[in-house]
């Protein structure tokens, strides 16, 4: 299963959890069940995050296949100058 | 990529292609542009920090001699809450909307209150003085401390922090709180032999581009709209004027000009929104170029920041612990660059043991706009600064102190996802192996290091590559080029395809004939707009290599690319000429037409880019006044692809920094008012300020490029603060945490030392 890392301001909308495992073979399904467990965080998390997968931030997350062994974190989304 | 690969023309250093145009005056920027029967404009601005908008009158400014067109923000839709896209950061549509122009309240001092088109600029000034505007003055909010006070006047009513534990139940300043943590906090200082604690402190700065904001605007009866101006980015510019004038992105053509600096501050609209909207009115074209006064009053400064730092280390250098909690000034309405901020603070670093908070906070100033790293430059300033102290406290080498806690491949970010190749290490060991920093210094010279991050992105990009006739190469792509980019794309096409880099040449187009682009910022253009480049031209490679096994009646895969021309493949039986590009041009129209490659794609693989700054410094003990003796910039660039266009990356970022670390500061009167809007009082940098800036690539290559490029554009302004601030404490023999270092905050610490 997928690990999902939850941003520490955000834990609190997860019942504390700080990793979640999830089961998903891409980001939509992922974050289906995301929605279904912990809507305020999902949420939250399309809001304001940016989503890493396996280390690198995606802009265009919404095709992306999710590995059973990948690590998922959210980030504050990047701005640039 | 490959690490050992032989590049022909990447790594050279052509002569730049717009250089002619520059030195020779035939550029054309933001206000060089004209059209038949065009009006200019101007802007009434809000002589408040804060107030209220009673009223406006604007009809003896309507009636006055040559005004064809005035506006304010009731000619304007509503523009409903909504996250501007293109990946920016860029805040909300409406807030964006609200700064164009004022509706109802005004939220600093040049706020836009209204905007008069007029035959002549002189009209449409005079007409500016004949608009009645009644306001209500509220007190102005001009420090974070006095924002986050319990009984702050409110600069939006309706501002609820986000990012709460618990929704908020009242409005406040503080737009929104952002936390990261990890490990046992007490438990690792706890551990420490050595603990740093201090407040630093940043002012508000400006982005200091040399080119004002500038456009010409022209609305078509039939509501098709163009617009000129200087930008960083065309098509955002297209998205947020159409949607502050509520009209669909279509129906809007953008014309990136030439572009005298940006830095970020060119990555939003202000005139644009206002020109069309007096052009419909009026019927006819309307030019609005900014004075310089009106750039430092109304576009985006950098945030000022207070950074409340604790560190704990080891007897051994190691880091135990670290929190941070960071106030940066958003300006007027939300949006600074705090979530970065809090990603950058402990990048470079393994720390165990961390709590970062941050908040973004309402002020009355500008909205703050996007510079260089944005929010990076802040936070390192914090923690070079403590490394720097602590490492003189331990009695450990300030460059040995960061190895021993430096990030490398396969650690975690302290923001979580591993680092993939990296350069910090090579960084500092360059910058220990330095001459600058093996030579001793004169007497009473301070030596200050800093380490520098920028993530770098990705983002959209698109490009198109066309062969002309007669093999030559026109490549377009819509990133407006402020750092060099056209050469870098050339040199990355003409490897690709094995041409000449004279050959080659590069052309910015509008949005309606390049592809879909975001901006040039986040030190992506090379990185990204580059892999469009190379697959376009890959692209050209696979039609040529499929015309010529066509002709020479065989198969694909029986062909190569190779030294600019398609060869049959060794060993493959086929009697052939080798086909050039120009060979294969010449006869495309007898070969299935035009040989035209293109592009688009999403980039994946950004890299991010460490640097190692080297400062000496020397404090005037008598008058304050620091003198910048030397200076090093070492940066790792993945690949660099025109090395002289990356050293004056590194050379411009170092003087800059500069500039926010001993000079630059908006200097507010009580109510609001900014008093220095103007390069004589607000002193960024000159020549005869500074030594040469002396460079030093580093590059490990990015594996996420087709040729290891990461970004270099941002990454340089991080480091240089906590140098020189580092390099100055040692030469005055106290610690500095305030910037900018003037002669005055410097004096003053000599004397309470």
């Amino acid at each position: 299963m997928a690990k999902v890392h939850v941003p520490f301001d955000l834990r609190h909308l997860a019942e504390g959890a700080a990793v979640l495992e999830l089961r998903g073979s891409c980001y939509r399904s992922l974050m289906a069940v995301l929605r279904d467990r912990y809507p305020a965080l999902e949420a939250a998390l399309v809001r304001d995050k940016a989503f890493v997968l396996d280390g690198e931030i995606l802009d265009s997350p919404l095709l992306e296949a999710v590995a059973p062994d990948s690590e998922i974190h959210f980030l504050p989304r990047l701005g640039g100058g | 990529m490959s690490e050992a690969m032989d590049f022909k023309v990447i790594g050279t250093r052509p002569i730049r292609p717009d250089g002619v145009d520059k030195v020779t005056g035939r550029a054309s920027f933001g206000a060089d542009f004209s059209l038949p029967g065009m009006l200019e404009g101007a802007v009434l601005r809000s002589p408040h920090a804060h107030a209220r908008i009673k009223s406006i009158k604007t009809d003896a400014a309507l009636a006055a001699p040559g005004v064809k067109a005035v506006v304010t923000g009731a000619d304007f839709p509503q523009v409903a809450a909504g996250a501007i896209e293109g990946g920016e950061g860029g805040g909300d549509f409406a807030d964006l909307a609200g700064n164009v122009i004022a509706r109802g309240k005004v939220r600093y001092h040049g706020h836009a209150v209204a905007a008069v088109a007029a035959q002549s600029r002189a009209q449409a000034l005079a007409a500016l003085a004949l608009i009645e505007v009644e306001y209500e003055p509220l007190p102005a909010v001009l420090s974070l401390d006095a924002a986050l006070a319990e009984s702050a006047p409110l600069i939006d009513e309706g501002l609820m922090t986000s990012g709460l534990p618990e929704p908020a139940t009242a409005p406040s300043n503080l737009a929104s709180v952002i936390e990261m943590g990890n490990g046992d906090l007490e438990a690792g200082f706890a551990e420490a032999a050595l603990i740093i604690e201090r407040r630093y402190q940043t002012p508000t700065v400006h982005q200091g581009y040399i080119e004002p904001h500038a456009c010409v605007g022209r609305w078509g009866q039939d509501d098709q709209a163009m617009l000129w101006c200087c930008t960083q980015g065309a098509f955002d510019v297209r998205s947020m004027t159409a949607k502050v004038l509520g009209q669909p992105v279509g129906s809007l053509k953008v014309i990136p000009s030439e572009i005298g600096g940006g830095f970020g501050g060119k990555t939003t609209v202000y005139l644009e929104p206002l020109a069309l909207q007096l052009s419909k009115k009026s019927g006819r074209p309307v030019r609005m170029v900014m004075t310089r006064e009106e750039v430092f009053r109304a576009t985006g400064p950098a945030s000022a920041a207070t950074i409340d730092l604790r560190m704990g280390f080891s007897q051994d250098g190691k880091i135990t612990a670290a929190e941070a909690t960071m106030a940066y000034e958003a300006g007027a309405f939300p949006g600074s660059p705090v979530g970065p901020g809090t990603m950058c603070v402990f990048a470079p670093y393994r720390i165990a043991n961390f709590r970062i908070k941050g908040m973004d906070v309402l002020v009355n100033k500008p909205k703050a706009a996007a510079y260089r790293a944005p929010g990076a430059p802040q936070a390192l300033f914090a923690t070079e600064s403590a490394m720097d102290e602590a490492a003189e406290k331990l009695g450990i080498d300030p460059i040995e102190l960061r190895l021993r806690n430096a990030v490398e491949e396969g650690d975690s970010a302290i923001y979580g996802p591993k680092f993939g190749p990296i350069g910090l290490r090579a960084c500092l060991e360059a910058a220990a192996a330095h001459p600058h920093y093996t030579k001793a210094k004169d007497a009473g010279v301070g030596r200050g290091v800093a380490v520098g991050f920028w993530f770098n992105v990705g983002l959209q990009s698109s490009a198109e590559v066309h062969i002309n006739e007669d093999g030559t190469v026109t490549v377009i792509e819509g990133n407006p080029d402020i750092g060099g980019s056209r050469a870098s794309m050339a040199l990355m096409a003409a490897e690709t395809l094995g041409v000449p880099y004279e050959s080659v040449r590069v052309v910015v187009a509008d949005t309606e004939t390049a592809g879909f682009s975001n901006v040039t910022g986040g030190s992506r253009v090379t990185f990204a707009t580059g892999m469009a480049v190379v697959e376009a031209s890959k692209d050209i490679i696979a039609q040529c290599c499929s015309r010529a096994a066509s002709l020479w009646s065989t198969d694909e895969d029986m062909v190569e690319w190779r030294d600019g021309a398609v060869h049959p493949r060794p060993g493959v039986n086929v009697e052939a000429t080798p086909l050039s590009l120009k060979d294969l041009a010449g006869q495309a129209g007898r070969m299935g037409g035009p040989l035209l490659g293109k592009a688009s794609l999403n980039a994946r693989g950004a890299g991010p880019g460490f640097s190692v700054n080297l400062c000496d410094a020397l404090v005037d003990q008598e008058t304050g006044q620091v003198q910048v003796k030397a200076f090093t910039a070492i940066q790792d660039a993945g690949k660099a692809i025109h090395p002289s266009y990356v050293e004056g990356q590194l050379q411009g970022g170092a003087v800059q920094g500069i500039g926010w670390a001993l000079n630059e500061e908006y200097v507010y009167s009580p109510e609001g008012v900014m008093e220095n809007a103007g390069f004589l009082d607000y002193r960024i940098p000159v020549a005869s300020d500074l030594p040469m800036i002396d460079t030093q690539i580093i590059e490990v290559p990015n594996p996420g490029h087709p040729y290891g490029v990461r970004g270099v554009g941002e990454t340089p302004i991080v480091a240089p603060l906590a140098a020189v601030a580092n390099a100055v404490s040692a030469s005055a023999g106290v610690r500095m945490t305030e910037l900018p270092l003037s002669p005055p905050r410097v004096l003053e610490a000599l004397d309470q030392a």
